[in-house]
């Protein structure tokens, strides 16, 4: 649906988006993440035809931007950053406005209004005035702006920012169930929103792509293995040391790499396995069977937060 | 032609929703119907020195009291027309708006073109007011209606070559008093360039005595369509509008 190729924006002095390629798929959801200033923006208007490329190529639904922008606008839903609201309008007159600017038909403009005000929710301020409607209200008159000519593709430039949290899990349901029928651009630098909402992720640094996978597979690219955390005590105390614990955990089959997390008092593991391979069981049995208590036992995920620090070059706090 | 109107309807409406259009309309009243009470006045003032002089000079509606009055228009407008464009896409910018608009399958031609035919429209609205009163000659006397409507007509040209001025400076920045402010000194340079010819006539004093926005007035303020003007106002309408394109091109390159 979405084909990018070599994109590079550059400002008078600085780059903004570096040699970015990838592709979306139809009816797929994408989180476009990164810090601010990543280059998400840009990319996002370029793919809008807000902004032309200055090299490589974009093909949104099969139009080129550069070459037939008003086929692909036609094909577009863009919401920005700060949803692009007229206060002086009431909001039905508003997305009556844009049903029209976006090229939709006099005959049946007043029931698709209908019916993405039933969609986004905002039945009920349908008659105020926008510059009297609430941040959340705001948010969502801007999707049903976005998605009233029914476009093949939405991209939607952070469309949580500044929601409270209640509203940030409406706007996400929201957005999650228009997936399907729409592929979804969605931005943020909110990981847990694309943890959520998202089936693919595109991680940009920089104005360029970091990474580029499933949710699954980028939690686990980046150890290339899952980690389980191992707290042993002897029994009935007896007599018993860390490097004992450590040569007997390196035994168990699986397991590629045992690293020390004890200290004085407690004797702890970080027991790292082979991708996909449960191993947990057989590392429970392992000290049972030694004579040994086993006092703590659970995986430990690398969060989002993790990869994504690491490969945006960030460091945690 | 109908995404032109659809933007154009948007920008009346909003003229219309805000108290900008009510506030022009008001001001071009109060300061139009001064301007024609003053005239009127003196138009009477004079009939009945002369009758007391017994000097019979021909009074003529259309040359004492049409053509100054058309006159005072096109100066008022000079000071009302940068709060027509101001905003036009000075507001835009702020609020983001303007990228609804330039996603939108629109050209950026229509975009422009809607938004001059609104300020052309919201300036037509202040010349009704100017109408009205005109109406009061034909109640009370009997002008000539054809030098009036060539006169309005050169109203509505010079008008248009300044509205597109200024939806041009509109679009330089996301400040409305900024755009208005400059768009304001364009048009006083526009009317005080013709000055010059008053004591100078070099090659440089005439050019600027030609760019004058008002010199170009004259012929239409007697009843006289003269083409060189109708070119001129034309030309600066055509100018205007292709530095709007332009810099809204540019717009896409530097945002």
């Amino acid at each position: 649906m979405i084909k990018v190729e070599g994109l590079t924006k550059r400002y008078a002095r600085t780059v903004a988006v570096d040699d970015i390629s990838f592709e979306v798929e139809k009816g797929q959801i994408v989180g476009f993440l990164g810090p601010n200033g990543a280059g998400k923006t840009t990319t996002m208007r370029i793919l809008t035809c807000f902004m032309p490329p200055s090299e490589g190529t974009v093909n949104v639904a099969g139009f080129d931007v550069q070459k037939e922008p008003l086929e692909v606008k036609r094909r577009i839903g863009y919401l920005p950053e700060t949803p692009p609201l007229y206060p002086e309008m009431e909001v039905g007159e508003y997305l009556e406005f844009v049903g029209k600017l976006k090229g939709l038909p006099t005959a049946g403009l007043a029931e698709r209004i209908k019916e993405v005000s039933e969609q986004c929710a905002v039945t009920d301020v349908f008659d105020k005035l926008i510059s009297k409607l609430s941040k959340g209200y705001r948010q969502r008159v801007g999707l049903a702006q976005a998605i009233i000519h029914n476009p093949d593709v939405l991209i939607l430039d952070e469309p949580t920012s500044g929601l409270d949290p209640k509203q940030r899990a409406e706007t996400l349901d929201l957005i999650k169930s228009l997936a399907g029928n729409h592929t979804i651009i969605l931005s943020t630098h909110v990981l847990r929103e694309v943890e959520q909402t998202c089936e693919k992720l595109i991680i940009i640094s920089k104005g360029k792509v970091v990474a580029r996978d499933s949710m699954e597979n980028l939690g686990s690219r980046l150890k290339g293995s899952e980690a389980v955390l191992v707290e042993v005590e002897p029994r009935n105390g007896a007599p018993l040391t860390a490097g004992d614990v450590q040569r007997r955990l390196e035994q168990v089959s699986g397991v590629s790499r045992v690293v020390g997390k004890g200290d004085d008092q407690r004797i702890r593991f970080e027991v790292e396995s082979l991708q996909g391979r449960a191993v947990r069981a057989d590392i429970a049995r392992a000290v049972v069977e030694s004579g040994w208590n086993l006092t703590e036992l659970h995986p430990v995920s690398v969060s989002l937060e993790e990869v994504f620090l690491q490969l945006t070059g960030g460091s945690k706090q | 032609m109908s995404n032109i109107w659809i933007i154009c309807r948007k920008e009346i409406k909003s003229y219309f929703a805000s108290p900008i259009a009510y506030l022009l309309m008001a001001m071009f009243a109060v300061i139009f119907g001064f301007f024609f009470w003053n005239v009127v006045g003196y138009f009477v003032f004079m009939g009945i020195q002369q009758q007391a002089g017994g000097r019979p000079f021909p009074m003529n509606l259309n040359e004492q009291i049409v053509r100054p009055l058309l006159s005072n228009v096109s100066v008022i407008g000079l000071f009302l027309l940068p709060l027509i464009t101001m905003r036009l896409f000075a507001e835009e910018k702020r609020s983001g708006t303007i990228e609804l608009l330039m996603t939108s399958p629109v050209t950026d031609f229509q975009i422009l073109l809607g938004k001059w035919l609104a300020a052309m429209l919201m300036y037509g609205a202040m010349l009704l007011v100017a109408g009205m009163n005109f109406l009061f000659l034909f109640i009370y006397g009997k002008p000539d209606w054809r030098p009036i409507l060539v006169g309005f007509l050169g109203l509505l040209l010079q008008a248009g070559g300044l509205l597109a001025i200024g939806t041009f400076i509109s679009t330089l920045t996301k400040n409305q008093i900024i755009a208005g402010a400059a768009t304001f000194g364009v048009c006083l340079l526009l009317w005080v360039m013709e000055w010059v010819s008053a004591y100078d006539s070099t090659a440089s004093a005439k050019v600027m005595a030609y760019l004058s926005i008002v010199s170009h007035f004259e012929s239409f303020s007697k009843g006289v369509l003269d083409s060189k003007d109708i070119i001129f106002y034309c030309s600066v309408i055509f100018l205007g509008l292709f530095l709007t394109a332009r810099s809204l091109e540019s717009l896409r390159w530097r945002a």
